[in-house]
């Protein structure tokens, strides 16, 4: 198992290296970037960038420069807010947007096992269409058409929740997004499990389980669920990504000051370092979260466990 | 050594008759599947209309109506769906993004169509260490968050429509390349292509009448289940705001203008987004049924 | 009373494609302690006659017919009656250890859930039984093999440690569907003589189905001789090696390689394919497969007559033309 963690984790390093690498880069080829020379700055972003890259150094030892950064968590300073550190951004945003994504990631899995799981022990029944139906639905209408309708909806014409705004986090607010945010995850993991407990209920152990006498309760709880999650605990990975990606457009809709929408508002203020600064932060988030869910899904495994 | 007795000849000509029937059993499948029919119906439909758009209305897309801002469908005045907030005729504008969003999924598939065959196709062909690199090298790519890229790639070089199709295409051939992969290297060691090498069989000659039509078949399941991502993408980034640029438009821009002027003219949300959630909704459950009907596992 | 009365079974399965008749109006008895050998191939139905009499048929499948276990009829039993008899009063082991056993529950976990669930022990009990029952199937070091998981057992172990799964509530009737099929020729020879052996112990009845005429031999004492869903032959095991009546029979057994006659011995085969079950012919379903085929063989199905004592043959050839 130990060396099963090591073997991942060493994996995992040189993902981490070529993203950050890509992104030095690809700041430094930016057309009207903060290294375009051609370009004329405000004075002050100017002097932070000099003071903060050595540009007049070779290009090698501001590479050596910019990891050593990256690696004490030093994202640079803003290109567009003189007074703010990406870093300072990053910390006011973030946890907003943890919230949410942990909440809606919480019940999509509650909601995704438990729909997926009904499906298949009444499979090709009306239950299972319908909850099937469902799920494509989920899939196919993207959440930034969804969530408007939901306001319309719950906000506007029924006046239940709020229609948007953080209001410092208050339970009300985080309802409707929360709920944008996981719907499209509650039906991939539906039809995710649905499609995996399925295929479980029909293998050799679960025949075994049966030809023993074990009441059905028995036979799913205890010898079909737990196979059947581990498509699931892989998912988690692409889900976290999805979650994250959804909150850009979810914190937009509703105006949540997380770090999607400092994303958007840098995108189309053309902050750049604030831009890579957030892919970075996320892209390193997402590689140490898929190493979690890979030592889980060993955890999972005895083969792996134990050997 | 001994031989074995001759087997009669009705017995191998029995066999014959049944195997030639793959494709039409697949066909078959399909058609019985009443929502994959359905969806291949309405997409039909959507399509038709997106295509001879300039001629089913009297209005130009960017044409402003002064007098009917923001004014309900009606028949009487010749806008089906209503204005929008600047007073241009949504029906127009809906199937005039259709003719964009519609577009960018069948380029940008097409891009990662051609970078994902190909690179699984040599991965699995070629076998090996060279197929490990390249697929770890997929592994690495799948994790990250691909939006943020596309957004990072917009953000630094601009909105070019050429570069959005490319971008697009150029994150989404992980699938394919994974499953290309997969079945070129299965199908490289299947008996039935060893057999006809060892019958004599020239190399084209396997590849074209067994490995292809192999590939073939969950290809084109791919393909129509990658449409959707893509268009899903180009949505996104529209309605960020970052995606196609004014005059033009897109299901996502206009849901995004719609969204906007949600309360007082709720069909501008409402009509390009039904379109483009039909349009997912359908190439979904296509891509759904030619699975199942290329690879029946008793759903 | 015999221990089983099959009477007159017919499973079906509605497909896309028709109706598939895997077995076709079989009748059988088992008496209490008796081995009965089920021999024929891929297709011939044996496995859903016994999935048909235990219950775990696919959902797609249906039943006709009377199947009595010690006088009480099964066909239409709900399922939590019959749950009461598998595992406690009938066992039933499959053809691949290596993917019968669940991989995330531990060996202990799984044999004390049995114990626990059909005679109400505690689990320490549990545990004592199942260590007894390892023993009973020569599993070395079973204290501490107890506590491991599948996977770190080998396909032969893994078959005992179903075995004896199946055995610990000491049942009176173990079904084997194809139990030495997958195993190496050396570990199949184990595991029939260790059937053998558990027979003597606990004397319970068998049913064991193979296609293997060797390991037939080495268990039966009676053998039951199966063709597209119906019987062809029955007789008691020395009877159907020594004279073998139906052609079918006489087909398996001269297709069996012989090292004592080899030279240039041609290998016997039957000639033509296994019958199509979504459409059997009127008349006898080997008929198209048979060299001493008679013109009644085709409009006709053959009956099951008994031509000497206790041996029972399905073939109009007994009756001549």
């Amino acid at each position: 198992m130990l060396r099963y963690s090591l073997k991942r984790l060493l994996g995992a390093i040189p993902t981490l290296l070529i993203l950050m690498t890509l992104a030095f880069f690809m700041m430094r080829a930016a057309p009207g970037g903060p290294f375009d020379t051609e370009k004329s700055l405000p004075p002050e972003i100017q002097a932070n960038l000099d003071r903060k890259y050595h540009l007049d150094e070779p290009l090698i030892q501001q590479y050596g420069r910019y990891l050593w950064d990256l690696l004490h968590g030093d994202f640079g300073p803003s290109f567009q807010y003189k007074d703010y550190s990406v870093n300072e951004l990053i910390a006011t945003g973030f946890p907003v947007s943890l919230r949410l994504g942990l909440s809606a990631i919480a019940i999509a899995l509650v909601i995704g096992v438990g729909l997926g799981t009904l499906a298949a022990l009444r499979q090709n029944s009306a239950t299972d269409y319908s909850v099937m139906t469902l799920a494509m639905t989920g899939i196919s209408i993207p959440n930034f058409v969804l969530a408007p309708i939901l306001i319309l909806i719950f906000a506007v014409y029924l006046g239940w929740l709020p229609a948007g705004g953080w209001n410092d986090g208050a339970f009300r607010n985080t309802i409707l997004p929360v709920i944008g945010l996981a719907l499209p995850q509650i039906a991939y993991i539906s039809r995710l499990m649905r499609g995996s407990m399925i295929e479980v209920l029909r293998s050799n152990p679960i025949r075994t389980a049966r030809a023993k006498g074990l009441p059905e309760r028995v036979v799913i709880l205890r010898h079909a669920l737990k196979p059947a999650l581990l498509p699931v605990v892989s998912f988690l990975g692409p889900a976290t990504a999805a979650v994250i990606t959804g909150s850009v457009v979810i914190e937009q809709i509703f105006g949540i000051p997380g770090l999607g929408r400092y994303f958007v508002q840098g995108a189309l203020n053309r902050d750049y370092t604030l831009v890579m600064g957030v892919v970075v932060f996320y892209g390193v988030l997402i590689i140490l979260f898929n190493f979690l869910v890979d030592l889980v899904y060993a955890m999972l495994d005895p083969k792996v466990r134990y050997s | 050594m001994s031989r074995t007795e001759p087997v009669p000849e009705q017995a191998g000509r029995l066999q014959e008759i049944k195997g030639r029937s793959l494709w039409q059993d697949a066909w078959a499948r399909l058609l019985r599947n009443r929502a994959a029919l359905t969806a291949m119906v309405l997409l039909l439909l959507i399509s038709m209309l997106v295509v001879a758009a300039p001629w089913l209305s009297p209005y130009e897309f960017d044409e402003i109506d002064w007098e009917l801002i923001s004014s309900p469908p009606s028949l009487e005045n010749g806008h089906i769906f209503g204005t929008d907030s600047i007073g241009r005729d949504l029906f127009v504008r809906t199937l005039h993004g259709g003719r964009m969003s519609l577009m960018v999924g069948v380029i940008a598939t097409l891009v990662s169509l051609v970078i994902g065959i190909t690179w699984g196709a040599t991965a699995g062909y070629l076998g090996g260490r060279v197929d490990g690199i390249m697929m770890r090298i997929v592994d690495i790519l799948y994790a990250m968050p691909f939006m943020f890229f596309v957004i990072l790639l917009m953000v630094f070089f601009g909105r070019n429509i050429y570069l959005i199709f490319i971008a697009i295409g150029a994150i989404n051939w992980l699938d394919m390349a994974r499953i290309v992969r997969g079945q070129t290297l299965s199908l490289k060691n299947r008996e039935f292509v060893e057999a006809a090498m060892a019958c004599g069989v020239s190399t084209p000659r396997i590849i074209l009448r067994h490995i292809v039509p192999n590939l073939l078949g969950i290809v084109v399941v791919y393909v129509t289940l990658t449409i959707p991502q893509v268009i899903l993408v180009e949505s996104f980034l529209s309605f960020l705001g970052l995606g196609v640029q004014e005059p033009d438009t897109s299901w996502g821009a206009l849901v995004n203008e719609g969204a906007q002027d949600m309360e007082s003219a709720p069909w501008a949300l409402l009509f390009p987004a039904g379109f483009l959630a039909t349009t997912l909704f359908c190439f979904n459950f296509i891509g759904d049924g030619l699975r199942d009907a290329l690879d029946p596992k008793d759903r | 009373m015999p221990l089983l009365e099959v009477d007159n079974l017919h499973t079906l399965f509605h497909t896309n494609d028709g109706e598939v008749h895997a077995v076709n109006g079989l009748s059988f008895h088992l008496e209490k302690g008796e081995t009965l050998g089920i021999v024929g191939e891929s297709g011939s139905g044996k496995s859903q006659l016994v999935l048909s009499i235990i219950g775990l048929l696919a959902s797609n499948g249906r039943i006709q017919g009377s199947i009595r276990f010690q006088g009480q009829e099964l066909v239409g039993m709900k399922p939590k009656e019959i749950n009461r008899i598998r595992g406690d009063r009938i066992g039933m082991i499959f053809q691949d250890p290596m993917t019968c056993l669940n991989p995330y529950l531990t060996i202990e976990r799984q044999m004390t859930e049995v114990l626990m669930l059909h005679q109400g022990m505690d689990r320490r009990s549990a545990r004592r039984r199942s260590l007894e029952m390892l023993d009973a199937v020569h599993i070395p070091d079973a204290a501490n093999r107890l506590m491991r998981y599948p996977h770190e057992f080998s396909g032969g172990m893994r078959q005992r440690v179903m075995i004896a799964m199946a055995l610990l509530c000491q049942p009176d009737l173990l079904i084997a569907d194809e139990p030495t099929t997958a195993l190496d020729v050396t570990v199949q020879a184990q595991i029939v003589r260790l059937m053998n052996e558990l027979q003597q112990e606990f004397g319970m009845s068998i049913i064991m189905i193979t296609h293997d005429l060797g390991v037939i031999a080495g268990i039966s004492d009676k053998v039951m001789v199966m063709y597209g869903g119906r019987v062809c032959e029955y007789a008691p095991v020395f009877e159907l090696f020594r004279q073998p009546r139906h052609p079918y029979t006489r087909g398996l057994l001269q297709s069996v390689p012989r090292l004592d006659l080899a030279g240039s011995m041609q290998l016997h085969s039957i000639p033509g394919n296994p019958p199509n079950l979504l459409h059997l012919p009127a008349g006898c379903a080997f008929a198209d497969r048979c060299e001493e085929r008679l013109d009644r063989c085709d409009r006709e199905q053959p009956s099951l007559k008994e031509i000497s004592p206790g041996h029972l043959n399905a073939c109009h050839l007994e009756t001549g033309s």
